[in-house]
């Protein structure tokens, strides 16, 4: 891969929910193998920016490339873990289930899975350490075990990047370290991962690259030039209530946020 | 016309019956739905109506004839076991609400079509009516159950205006209701109680099947129009009143039409209605308030390139342009500026001289006023956030324009600064 | 023989929307199912009047669309006119409802074959009165056993070839998305398919009468099962359990047999939910017990 390709490149993104901006003229880029967190406080719009990067959102501003290219052209090479609240869990499907939807593409779902998806799927329920569990159904895992499988299934999806929707939520401590040594072990390979991550305490730890959100883009950078007081004041101190002000300003005027959202 | 003037006039004593039992049925099911909407159990009305039927059947067959009070006692029972089911299901079992809803309504209707075929076939006593519990036949309904109609409306009246707070408080927020001692319990089987009822009013003249709009449609109609809860009450009663009579005249007018169905479709056109035109929420208001902002935005960028003449800064001569002064600075569309320019000669704001135009004193602070906003928004940006700096001004392009005066003075205490504030990139 | 013809004919309908209903269930989607069966009827009846008889194609086709069009509709009210979901879905399907009876009070007047009553709870007895006869005398079923089983094998075909999409689409449907499905092109491929078996099942058992097909058995197999295939197989066990002991009782009691039907698959629901509320308590007693 060359190097000066980024894992992804996020321009001017703007992407609203019923004419509220709940990301506005994000921009970043992110270099390739390299694991990097996404953090802000709740409602802040980091499952947005996620969902407008996995092209889940159309935004209503600004463009998001991967590998260089556009998503479509690189779908298989990225891998998508949504919020674990975000999906029913009493769902009648076993682990292996929901681990070979990760072996699902839009252009084989009307062939039955083979081997290969079949081993790979196992490999993957392995190295999440599921393998005793993977004919249990769904509903009957803990929180955490859940969480795993969908991480399984990121894995079966053998991509370059991941974009995880806060993968250590409800996770004991053992968990989280084996995950976390699975990222490694990714990113050692080359491949790239991007994380929601709340814990503040621990992102100087996890991450090697860290972008701070809070509606606005707060923040980027190494996590030392990330983690200041001032940064973390801004996104988290309430020190943008004028920003939220004039968000809902926005909504009520239906105003547009860019100047070019105005041609009706 | 003739029609009109005979329906109208309610020489009729028939008439008289339908409108009256119209008017209290839909301000009964208005009133209880304006509830069932605000706490999002809309389709609960649907089956709690489809679950009355079996409990006529029931109270028929107690009966032995069409007592109108034992029909609906009957009814009262089983359209509250119902909601008891879909609740009990619910939290019993992994079935989601509405699979809840499905199961309860539909099992309770086959059960009510049954007993409905066993009556009619046992031929017992006088069934004649009974299936206008299916479709609804308003014409029909007599002066006895208008009696019992206006009861109905009484209660719930009664109920609404003297717990008005309470059943609001268990509308919006019932955790909160319940840890300041509200008897959420209490409250939620009177709620429960009055929705049976209002519905157990209306199925003879609309139908298992349409009651259900009156119970949704005017509160959602309604909601268009207004964010207070009372005038939602209000205009959903009136909506629903009013489609609720028209109706009724449709019906009598034409003597093929039924009368639900029209009340239902009256219902849906004021609503679909209101979706186009109402002020705000509407399409066509919102279209006007978009257009608005857009003539709002050339305006203010007219005024923002005028500052950066060269001439602007100079307060004791005359500032006078041309159109291709302004598009040297910045590109315009020649019609927008054409109209943009327009408007602000209507607002006293430029003159015309010949072919150049002329600053006013008005027009030159309102230039300054609008860099001055331009400019506050991009230090607020650059503090509060990270900005690669070729950025800064396509960001704040749009945000002056709907910054208000309030705003504007927070942003400068915020920033502690007074003034203009230099652009300093 | 008749009755076998019935019984054939309404199971048919049982699985058809046993398959269905599950994957409505799981995409958390009953009461829009509940309201395209109410809304094929302004497509019923103003097809009825153009063509002039049941089985003509144009109807399937005019019924399905107006199916589908009601989904289009509860889509709009609740996304571009923010109107709440579930108020959406009431609104829409009463007024489809509403000017399908307009309809039916102008252009049907005096018109036996739509009727009130057949709106609700179809005309299942006199299935057998269009007999398809070959050779001159041997009566091999009613046409509407056929009409069956043509959307039988249209439904069971769609969910066997398309089972891996609809599987993802009721689970997760944003991962979906993530991995390139279309999933609006599967969604309203699965709301014809329901809207496609309403209209079909119509003059057998109805247009609101067969929300209990949809909705009971596999709600009732959801109770019993976890796993997906299961689900489907056990839906379509107590659709066909309903049916049968729905038409016995029907006769024995001289009543409506659709309303039978579905107040027996209404029964097993409320059996089975019994059932597996007694065995939880009761293993729940016994771990409380081994742990004392
Ligand atoms: N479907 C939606 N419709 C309307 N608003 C939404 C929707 N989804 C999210 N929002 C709003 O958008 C904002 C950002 O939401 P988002 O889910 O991206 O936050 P988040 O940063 O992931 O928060 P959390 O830490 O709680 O997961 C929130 O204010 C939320 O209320
Ligand atoms: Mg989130």
């Amino acid at each position: 891969m060359k190097q000066d390709i980024h894992a992804i490149e996020v321009h001017n993104l703007t992407v609203s929910y019923d004419g509220r901006p709940v990301l506005w003229d994000i921009d970043f880029n992110l270099e390739c193998g390299k694991i990097i967190g996404v953090i802000g406080p709740n409602g802040s719009g980091k499952t947005t920016s996620l969902k407008a990067i996995m092209g889940l959102l159309k935004p209503s501003s600004g463009f998001v490339k991967i590998f260089g290219k556009s998503l479509d052209e690189v779908r298989d090479r990225v891998a998508y873990v949504p919020q674990r609240e975000s999906v029913d869990w009493d769902f009648p499907a076993s682990v292996l289930d929901v681990v070979l939807m990760g072996r699902y593409r839009g252009t084989n779902l009307f062939r039955r899975s083979n081997k290969t998806d079949l081993e790979i799927a196992l490999q993957s329920i392995a190295k999440v350490g599921l393998t005793e569990f993977k004919d249990r159904q769904i509903s009957q895992l803990s929180g955490g075990q859940q969480q795993r499988v969908f991480i399984a299934r990121a894995l079966a999806q053998q991509a370059d990047l991941y974009l995880m929707d806060e993968p250590f939520v409800g996770v004991d401590a053992a968990t989280e370290s084996a995950i976390l040594s699975l990222l490694q072990e990714m990113k050692n390979q080359g491949k790239t991962v991007l994380i929601i991550h709340h814990d503040l305490q621990t992102v100087s730890d996890y991450f090697d690259y860290l972008v701070l959100l809070n509606t606005r883009l707060i923040a980027k950078g190494e996590p030392h030039e990330v983690l200041t007081k001032e940064n973390l004041s801004n996104a988290y101190g309430g020190q943008l209530t004028l920003l939220s002000k004039i968000v809902d300003l926005i909504r009520q005027n239906e105003f547009p946020v860019r100047e070019k959202g105005v041609d009706l | 016309m003739h029609s009109f003037t005979d329906f109208f006039s309610f020489s009729n004593a028939n008439v008289v019956y339908v409108v009256l039992g119209m008017i209290c049925i839909n301000a009964s099911s208005a009133l209880v739905g304006t509830f069932a909407f605000l706490r999002k159990r809309s389709l609960i009305g649907d089956a709690v109506a489809h679950s009355l039927l079996p409990g006529i059947c029931f109270g028929y067959l107690v009966a032995g004839e069409k007592n109108p009070v034992l029909l609906l006692a009957g009814a009262f029972l089983t359209g509250w076991i119902s909601i008891f089911l879909v609740d009990y299901i619910v939290r019993h079992s992994r079935l989601k609400q509405d699979t809840a809803i499905g199961v309860v309504l539909s099992s309770f209707f086959a059960l009510g079509v049954v007993l409905l075929t066993y009556i009619q076939k046992t031929g017992s006593g006088n069934h004649a009516g009974l299936d206008h519990f299916l479709f609804g036949q308003a014409a029909a309904i007599t002066r006895d159950e208008v009696s019992l109609f206006v009861v109905i409306l009484v209660i719930i009246l009664t109920v609404v205006v003297v717990f008005y707070r309470q059943l609001v408080l268990l509308s919006f927020n019932p955790e909160y209701a319940a840890t300041i001692g509200l008897p959420v319990r209490l409250f939620e089987f009177v709620l429960t109680s009055l929705t049976v009822l209002a519905i157990a009013a209306g199925i003879q003249a609309l139908g298992v099947i349409l009651i259900s709009a009156l119970i949704i449609t005017p509160a959602a109609a309604a909601r268009l129009w207004t964010h207070n809860l009372k005038w939602l009450m209000l205009l959903a009663v009136v909506i629903s009143i009013f489609c609720g009579v028209t109706g009724a005249y449709i019906s009598y007018a034409r003597t093929a039409m039924p009368t639900g169905p029209w009340v239902v479709v009256t219902l849906s056109l004021i609503t679909l209605g209101s979706i186009c035109f109402a002020p705000r929420r509407g399409f066509v208001s919102r279209y006007y308030i978009r257009r608005k902002n857009s003539r709002k935005i050339t305006d203010e960028n007219i005024l923002k390139t005028i500052f950066k003449l060269p001439g602007f800064q100079n307060q004791d001569t005359e500032l006078t342009f041309t159109r291709v002064n302004l598009t040297e600075i910045r590109p315009f569309d020649t019609k927008e500026l054409h109209r943009g320019i327009d408007r602000l000669i209507r607002r006293g704001l430029i003159q015309k001289s010949g072919d150049d135009f002329v600053m006013t004193t008005s027009g030159r602070k309102e230039s300054a006023r609008i860099v001055k906003l331009h400019r506050l928004w991009e230090q607020y940006l650059l503090r509060r956030t990270r900005i690669d700096t070729d950025h800064v001004h396509s960001g704040a392009e749009a945000i002056e324009h709907i910054i208000t005066p309030e705003i504007e003075a927070e942003l400068e205490r915020e920033l502690g600064i007074k003034g203009i504030p230099e652009d300093d990139y | 023989m008749n009755d076998f013809f019935t019984i054939l004919t309404a199971s048919i309908v049982a699985i058809n929307c046993a398959l269905l209903g599950v994957f409505l269930l799981l995409r958390k989607m009953a009461m829009v199912g509940d309201a395209i069966s109410h809304a094929v009827l302004p497509g019923i009846v103003i097809a009825y009047y153009f063509s002039g008889e049941k089985g003509s194609v144009l109807l399937l086709v005019g019924a399905t669309l107006s199916g589908v069009l009601a989904t289009f509709v509860i889509d709009l009210f609740s996304r571009k006119a923010r109107v709440q979901g579930d108020a959406a879905i009431g609104m829409t399907y009463t007024l489809l409802f509403a000017v399908g009876m307009i309809l039916i009070a102008t252009l049907m007047q005096g018109n036996a074959d739509i009727d009130q009553e057949c709106v609700l709870y179809g005309d299942i007895a006199l299935v057998n009165m269009d007999k398809i006869i070959i050779d001159d005398n041997l009566y091999i079923g009613p046409r509407a056993l056929y009409t069956e089983l043509v959307a039988g094998l249209v439904v069971f075909g769609s969910i066997i070839v398309g089972f891996k999409g609809f599987k993802l689409l009721s689970f997760n449907e944003d991962f979906a998305k993530s991995v390139g499905i279309k999933t609006s092109r599967w969604h309203y491929y699965l709301m014809g398919l329901v809207a496609l078996t309403t209209v079909v099942a119509f003059e057998v058992v109805g247009a609101v009468l067969v929300v209990g097909f949809l909705i009971i058995p596999p709600a009732t197999a959801q109770l019993v099962t976890h796993k997906l295939k299961a689900m489907l197989v056990w839906a379509c066990v107590f659709g066909v359990l309903a049916v049968i002991a729905g038409y016995m009782a029907a006769v024995y009691f001289n009543v409506s047999i659709t309303g039978a039907m579905v107040t027996v698959s209404g029964s097993v629901f409320a059996l089975v939910f019994g059932i597996m509320r007694l065995r939880r308590s009761k293993s729940a007693k016994s771990v409380i017990a081994a742990e004392i």
